[in-house]
């Protein structure tokens, strides 16, 4: 037996917690969306940090500096068709309150139309760019450019896969606590993605022309 | 875009060809030889006595977090020991090939092992001690024990606990397979750059290297935020933040270094694969790359991978010294502002691993303070420790020998590692054995916190104890060995020799190689006697079968559940009243207690998904290393398609009758022994019925 340091428990204290509740699954999972978010934060900033670094006269090792790849005007369409996809997002949430399906299916419908879109304007901006040479293996700089871009658009691509299914899932199974467990978790996920391609809009494609 | 590489490529085989099975290489030969006797009776002997069915339906494709924790435990220590391995040969190789007249055999011109073979020998060494053996045992600890120490029924995602461990699972193999295909990496366990680029790596070790880190690391990840939010959301009522068990706060400090440090592992990793498949120039020595970019991101993940390692294994200290001592933990709530304080420091001192890079005196200042900051919080541990000691009742058995050793080596280290600190020593010092010498000292405290848990819950998670007898030998000649092997080590350091030689040039640290190969020799008579203890305590099982708490002075909750652990872990959620929950009871006579009402338990149905997904994994970085593109394209699609196909599955899971709970536990109350056969069914044999 050891010796107490601590208080004894009466005999009137409860031991047991029969039926004791579950934990709530849906802010469980939405805790655990978080800390993934998280993780994934963490890669896009270990990226703008490689760019920090990378993002040097230097480093562009006499091929296109930054302002000769970025059209900032181009990124500013981009940023408006991305902030209308998260727009048309949330209105799908508004129809989710509502219990509409056919309304929550038409916003997602919208988002991916408009995710679509700006990932038809990436890729364009790409292959210009690689038309006139500047592709990520001319150096350092355009490898971090292209590389970090990319990685923001490779998430959107899954965002979209993601919707895609999720309509297929709110028409098939209804609003289920996993359905719309899900709903919630893309909603961060792809106002996350916005939030990220701010940043890339600001550091990248406004520093980066006019400086 | 896809870099043009020299020698043959093949759509159907990619860079592979018969010629890079090293059948002529004696040693490969050799090793292969010995994996086959360690597979061949396994494999038997479950077809013997029809077990694949069971090792299916019961592991493979379990959720439960106990088994899955034993599943992390068995892939490590078969790690351990290949690591192992692999450091027998460096120090048999270095005491050969030491000083001009050194004697050569098989291929190599001193020693026994020419230059390219070693230089794998030691990076795979790391690699696997560092990712596959010491991280994954811990894992496998804090998936066991975690959840019954803060009295949960299960993970907060069991699904995705098993994806993280066949994930893991996936990158071991990789490793594993990297000794009979091709060949592994040759540029250390972190990768030096740019010797990890194509031009001076175009072989395919780099890439085993490479996506063997990032599947194991994407698992890690994975397991960290399954582990946190398991900590925050699924404690029993009355676990309050301070009522919960140490080693608890450790695992939740650990995790939270994992969930932010490995991301950053990932950059760097597929930023280096971007340079070796896309040709981009990240970290190439011309055309705009920074080589230390790729130095400053590897320890940006490498330092807090580091306490991501010791953490949990000072949780593990913290938990054994009290059963053993009697008393409670000594100053618990500064014991656990220390840890995550560590943790906080852990992301502050990584430029430390390279103050000889040149950043000037200033930065070098910087990270010198922060990394003697950590001794601050170390040093109240270590007293903390002392004085749970202090006045306690000791009782030596093995587990306590463990945390003690392990106390020591925390000082050896800790000192060395101050003095490390200090930029001019480590101007002196640096890429000497002595820095090696104190890695190892901090790692082994790691691997005693390791083995002092493996005697502790070992008979709380299989039943029986292990042999106390074999048990003793195995820690004496354990820390012998480590006495031998890394006091020379300290002292060849400070006579000069560097780290990675496959060729020493000074006879006069021959004394010393010798007194490091005899070290290793007791290391190897260590190894005997815990396999000795293993089959010893499997023979004797019935013997020393023990009911739910066998050391009758542990203060957890993990203790109040029955033994063997039923797979609902707790017929009804206990009410926690304070700290050292179990040892509160106790205290108040309220062992024997049982709940008077029995509840319906609801569990998930075990599924195979994660295993194929492990398996779509392993493919994934088989195609990528071999440059296989329909293999790795049609796993990576597969992975994606069995994920969604997975999301439209309904799994009801699986409902325990509390009429069932209550038989199964009061039949193990009279006869002692709990009926573990009942477990989940598997959701896809379902389908088929």
């Amino acid at each position: 037996m050891s010796r107490t340091a601590h208080r004894l428990i009466g005999p009137e204290e409860p031991l047991w917690a029969p039926h004791h509740p579950e934990a709530d699954p849906v802010s469980m999972h939405t805790l655990g969306f978080w800390l993934y978010m998280m993780s994934d934060a963490l890669i896009f900033a270990a990226l703008f940090a490689a760019y920090a670094v990378l993002d040097h006269p230097y480093n562009a090792a006499g091929g296109p500096q930054i302002r000769d790849v970025v059209h900032p005007a181009g990124a500013f369409i981009q940023t408006i068709i991305l902030f209308t996809s998260v727009f048309t997002y949330s209105l799908s949430m508004v129809g989710l309150k509502a219990g509409n399906r056919a309304f929550v299916i038409g916003g997602l419908l919208a988002a991916v139309v408009f995710g679509a879109a700006f990932l038809g304007l990436e890729l364009r901006d790409f292959a210009r760019l690689f038309a006139e040479g500047a592709t990520p293996d001319r150096s350092g700089l355009l490898s971090i450019f292209f590389v970090l871009v990319a990685a923001h658009g490779v998430h959107m691509v899954f965002g979209i896969l993601w919707m895609l299914v999720m309509m297929v899932q709110v028409a098939v199974k209804g609003f289920t606590t996993a359905v719309v467990t899900r709903l919630l978790n893309l909603r961060i996920f792809w106002m996350f993605q916005a939030s990220i391609w701010v940043c890339i809009f600001v550091f990248v494609y406004l520093n980066g022309a006019y400086r | 875009m896809l870099v043009h590489l020299q020698g043959a490529w093949t759509p159907w085989l990619g860079r592979l060809t018969l010629s890079q099975i090293p059948y002529n290489s004696p040693i490969v030969l050799g090793a292969f030889v010995f994996a086959l006797l360690m597979a061949v009776p396994i494999v038997a002997l479950f077809t013997y006595y029809r077990r694949w069915g069971y090792l299916i339906r019961e592991w493979i494709t379990t959720l439960d977090h106990k088994k899955i924790g034993v599943m992390y435990i068995i892939i490590g220590l078969v790690m351990l020991l290949r690591g192992f391995i692999d450091g027998v040969m460096i120090r048999t190789q270095q005491l050969l090939a030491d000083g001009p007249r050194s004697a050569a055999h098989l291929q190599a011109v001193h020693g026994y092992l020419p230059p390219f073979h070693f230089d794998q020998i030691y990076s795979s060494h790391g690699t696997i001690m560092i990712i596959f053996a010491v991280t994954v045992v811990l894992t496998g600890f804090q998936n066991i024990i975690v959840p019954l120490q803060i009295g949960a029924r299960d993970m907060a995602f069991p699904y995705l606990n098993a994806v993280s461990l066949w994930l893991t699972a996936a990158g071991a193999a990789l490793v594993m397979i990297s000794l009979f295909v091709g060949d592994f990496s040759h540029a250390g366990w972190v990768g030096i750059i740019p010797l990890t680029e194509l031009p001076y790596s175009p072989g395919v070790g780099v890439d085993y290297w490479d996506w063997a880190l990032q599947l194991s690391s994407l698992g890690t990840t994975l397991g960290a935020l399954n582990l946190i939010t398991t900590i925050v959301m699924m404690r029993a009522p009355g676990m309050r933040w301070f009522r919960m068990p140490f080693f608890t706060w450790a695992t939740l400090s650990t995790q939270t270094i994992g969930l932010t440090a490995f991301p950053v592992l990932g950059v760097a990793l597929a930023l280096l694969s971007c340079d070796r498949y896309l040709g981009t120039h990240f970290y190439t020595a011309g055309l705009g790359g920074n080589l230390m970019l790729y130095t400053d991101l590897f320890w940006i993940w490498g330092h807090p991978e580091v306490y991501f390692i010791i953490l949990p294994a000072w949780g593990i200290m913290s938990e054994v010294i009290p059963t053993f001592s009697e008393k409670a933990l000594f100053g618990y709530t500064v014991m656990v502002a220390a840890t995550l304080s560590i943790a906080g420091l852990s992301w502050a001192v990584w430029l430390h691993h390279f103050f000889t890079m040149g950043a000037g005196p200033g930065v070098n200042l910087v990270f010198s303070v922060s990394t003697m900051l950590v001794g601050i919080p170390t040093g109240v541990k270590v007293f903390n420790w002392s004085l749970t000691l202090y006045r306690g009742r000791l009782r030596f058995e093995t587990p306590m020998l463990w945390a003690i050793g392990a106390l020591f080596l925390l000082l050896v280290g800790g000192l060395t590692g101050m003095m490390l600190a200090i930029p001019a020593i480590n101007y002196t010092v640096h890429n000497s054995v002595f820095v090696v010498a104190h890695f190892h000292t901090m790692f082994l405290v790691s691997v005693f916190g390791i083995f002092a848990g493996l005697m502790y819950w070992f008979p709380k998670v299989f039943g029986f104890r292990l042999d106390e007898h074999s048990g003793r030998r195995f820690f004496t000649f354990f820390s012998l060995g480590t006495v031998f092997v890394f006091a020379a080590m300290y002292i060849l350091g400070l006579m000069g020799m560097t780290r990675r030689l496959d060729y020493l040039y000074d006879p006069h640290w021959q004394p010393l190689l010798i007194i490091q190969e005899f070290g290793i020799f007791l290391y190897c008579v260590s190894v005997f006697y815990f396999c000795k203890m293993i089959y010893v305590s499997i023979r004797d099982r019935a013997k020393e079968a023990h009911g739910q708490d066998v050391w009758q002075t542990s203060r957890t909750l993990e203790w109040m559940t029955q033994t063997p652990v039923p797979f609902y872990n707790f017929a009804v959620i206990p009410v926690v009243h304070g700290r050292d929950a179990w040892a509160m009871r106790r205290d108040s006579g309220l062992t024997a207690t049982s709940p008077d009402q029995y509840e319906d338990i609801h569990l998930p149905n075990n599924t195979i998904v994660p295993a194929l997904l492990g398996g779509l994994a392993f493919g994934f970085g088989f195609g990528m290393v071999w440059r296989i593109w329909w293999l790795a394209g049609f796993s990576l699609l597969g992975i994606i398609g069995l994920v969604i196909l997975r999301s439209f599955a309904d799994d009801k899971g699986f409902t325990l009758k509390a009429a069932m709970v209550r038989r199964m536990e009061r039949n193990h109350e009279d006869t002692g022994i709990m009926t573990d056969h009942i477990s989940p069914p598997v959701a896809e044999l379902m389908l088929f019925q």
